[in-house]
């Protein structure tokens, strides 16, 4: 486990170092610079700026230095805003992206393997229609136009919840729900299928027989391996509630870490772009590795072994 | 003969699907006594499975539909009992063992709370002594090493290893009646015979009653005090093993006990087969349903049902043959000789 472990994170180092490199590579051949505006530049202030910023050095030289200084944990400064360090701007961000984020999978996870259950156990029935369709409309309708229902509806016309904005929890229940309804839906089908699977196998036939209950047979016997698809999902549930988090950031005027990402693009603001970049990719590797950890604990059949030597 | 544990009277189980109702049962009745093991042999679709998850009633409903008949069970009719009073009966007083042991366990539950479940759901019994238990019922079973065993999971045991966790849960609770279905059948020759040593060394020193369903013949033989053939959804000669295996009445028993192969015989011998194939239960015969396979078959094998001839107290078979009025019809000589084979010169 803990070889695993270990050569796990060597993947990730190398994978990071891909993702830096190649990162590093594309925002340098897409025209335009941190500098470039409406307004011309005159061509002297403009050479100051590279200076300052080092960016009239060869491209190996800035690419050495980026590397030193990534290891070292510094993104550097924001060439957009003065005086705005890459690193503060995560820290003040993620948490608040951090808890949407959180809060989206939960209701994901959670509603979805409820919803996916009952609509399994009344198999045919009409609480597996209703159900059903609830899926399909979480997983056609975009997180975006989920939004602005929400909006619309509970916000503007109820009243029930704030429009916008991040002061306290109820504005984090819409952004939230928004967020999770696609992978909401998915997880619901996925827990759906994998459950009429299980409920039709022979061992909850003979959880059965012993006289055990049928919503004992259910929790006990059926949920634990009808979750194993849902748990592989996970990895990839993580980076979508990532990346759907700018659209939903932006349409709640959520002051997380999306914004900086995408505006940073747009402003060729490079420090930022590469901070925001190689700390969304830390953290969805190792979600991955996570969820690949959870999954030895649920299923026992799965046994995490470093390398080939290990095949006893 | 002692008093019947389970008494079947006239079951009757039908399936409604697309193409229409599936008379799948049609009129089964047997008793099983205390301690005896009672085989109920047939083909594929004859019915034997879904005669015996009907006691448990295991059968999903829809689609099934216990039309009429009777199971009675310490005096009670299981079919009128309901879900919840059924759950005090599974596991407790009547348990089964299921066909394939690589499926009937549940992958991610350690075996020994697997064995435990049964107890604690149906006797008052702290968890410390139900896993004591446990071991014991390991040991019974022949699982080596049980303390080790118990915290492990399924997919670390062999196909005949978790056959012997799967009796070991059905005898958790001391039921009075086992249920096997078809227990050896997924398992290779060996380990088959393994399996059948435990199981009656078990009912030897418990008095459980078993009801044994298999294809298997030779199993049948070795096992058995009882034999009930079925066809198509009856019982077509019920009587013991004895009378099964060498005085048959029903030319069906005799396609059964013709097809068997034989180590004694010319190995040119090509292997035997009952022709054609069993009625469409959508629609089921209007006379005796293995009058068309049956080269003994008369005019009213295919009008008119025969009912249950006597042949000795507990030998019955469903033919016309034994009708008073029948013309004789001899036993086929592959029958005689295999009587003889076993009863007169070398053993």
């Amino acid at each position: 486990m803990v070889k695993y472990i270990g050569q796990r994170l060597i993947y990730i180092i190398i994978a990071l170092f891909i993702i830096i490199t190649a990162t590093f590579f594309l925002m340098r051949l897409a025209p335009g610079n941190p500098f470039a505006s409406e307004r011309t530049v005159p061509p002297a202030i403009q050479e100051s700026l590279n200076e300052k910023y080092g960016l009239d050095d060869p491209w190996y030289v800035q690419y050495g230095e980026y590397l030193v200084n990534t290891v070292q944990g510094d993104f550097g400064t924001s060439m957009k805003y003065r005086y705005r360090e890459t690193n503060d701007m995560i820290a003040e961000g993620f948490p608040i992206s951090m808890t949407l984020g959180l809060e989206a999978m939960f209701i994901a996870v959670g509603m979805g393997v409820l919803i996916g259950t009952i609509a399994a156990l009344f198999h045919n029935k009409w609480p597996d229609y209703l159900m059903s369709l609830i899926a399909v409309i979480g997983i056609s309708v975009p997180s975006f136009v989920m939004a602005s229902i929400l909006q619309y509806y509970l916000a503007l016309k109820a009243g029930w919840f704030p429009i916008a904005g991040w002061e306290g929890f109820i504005y984090s229940i819409l952004p939230a729900v928004a967020l999770a309804s696609t992978p909401m839906a998915f997880i619901a089908k996925l827990t759906r299928s994998s459950m009429l699977e299980e409920t039709n196998s022979e061992y909850v036939k003979m959880a059965k027989a012993k006289g055990i209950s049928k919503w004992v047979v259910v929790f006990k016997h059926a949920l634990r391996n009808a979750l194993l698809p849902v748990v592989t999902y996970l990895a990839p549930l993580t980076a979508g509630i990532i990346t759907g988090s700018f659209v939903i950031e932006e349409i709640f005027a959520i002051p997380g870490m999306g914004k900086y990402f995408v505006t940073s693009i747009t402003n060729r603001d490079y420090t930022v772009i590469m901070g925001t970049t190689v700390f969304y990719s830390i953290i969805l590797l190792l979600a991955v590795l996570l969820v690949d950890i959870l999954y030895s604990f649920i299923d026992p059949r799965i046994k995490l072994r470093g390398g080939k030597s290990g095949g006893k | 003969m002692n008093e019947p544990v389970l008494q079947m009277k006239d079951l009757h189980v039908d399936f409604s699907t697309y193409a229409g109702t599936v008379n799948a049962v049609r009129g089964v009745s047997f008793d099983v006594y205390k301690g005896e093991t009672l085989a109920i042999v047939g083909e594929s679709g004859s019915g034997k499975s879904v005669t015996n998850q009907a006691i448990m009633k295991l059968l999903p409903q829809p689609p099934a539909i216990y039309s009429s008949g009777e199971i009675l069970f310490d005096g009670k009719n299981l079919l009128d009992l309901s879900e919840k009073q059924m759950e005090k009966v599974r596991g407790k007083d009547i348990s089964m063992i299921f066909q394939d042991p690589m499926t009937s366990l549940n992958p991610t539950m350690k075996i020994g709370k697997q064995i435990t479940e049964v107890m604690l759901k149906h006797q008052k019994i702290s968890k410390n002594d139900a896993k004591k238990r446990a071991l014991e019922l390991m040991k019974m079973v022949g699982i080596p090493m049980p303390e080790r065993r118990l915290n492990q999971y399924p997919h670390e045991f062999s196909g005949g290893m978790r056959q012997r966790v799967v009796i070991a849960i059905a005898l958790a609770a001391d039921p009075k009646l086992l249920i096997a279905d078809e227990p050896t059948t997924a398992l290779d020759v060996t380990i088959q015979a393994q399996i059948l040593d435990v199981m009656k060394e078990i009912q030897k020193s418990s008095q459980t009653s078993i009801i044994f369903i298999t294809h298997d013949l030779g199993v049948v033989a070795n096992v058995a005090d009882r034999v009930a053939v079925m066809y198509a959804g009856e019982i077509v000669e019920v009587g013991t093993v004895e009378d099964i295996f060498y005085n048959p009445q029903h030319p069906y028993t005799w396609g059964l006990l013709g097809s068997m192969p034989d180590l004694n015989e010319d190995r040119d011998q090509r292997l035997r087969t009952i022709e054609g194939s069993p009625p469409d239960l959508t629609d089921p015969p209007k006379g005796d349903a293995f009058a068309p396979r049956n080269p003994y078959a008369m005019k009213i094998d295919y009008e008119q049902n025969p009912p249950m001839f006597k042949v000795n107290d507990q030998h019955f078979a469903k033919t016309w043959r034994l009708h008073p009025d029948a013309p004789e019809t001899e036993i086929p000589d592959i029958i005689k000789n295999r009587y003889l084979q076993y009863t007169g010169g070398d053993n």
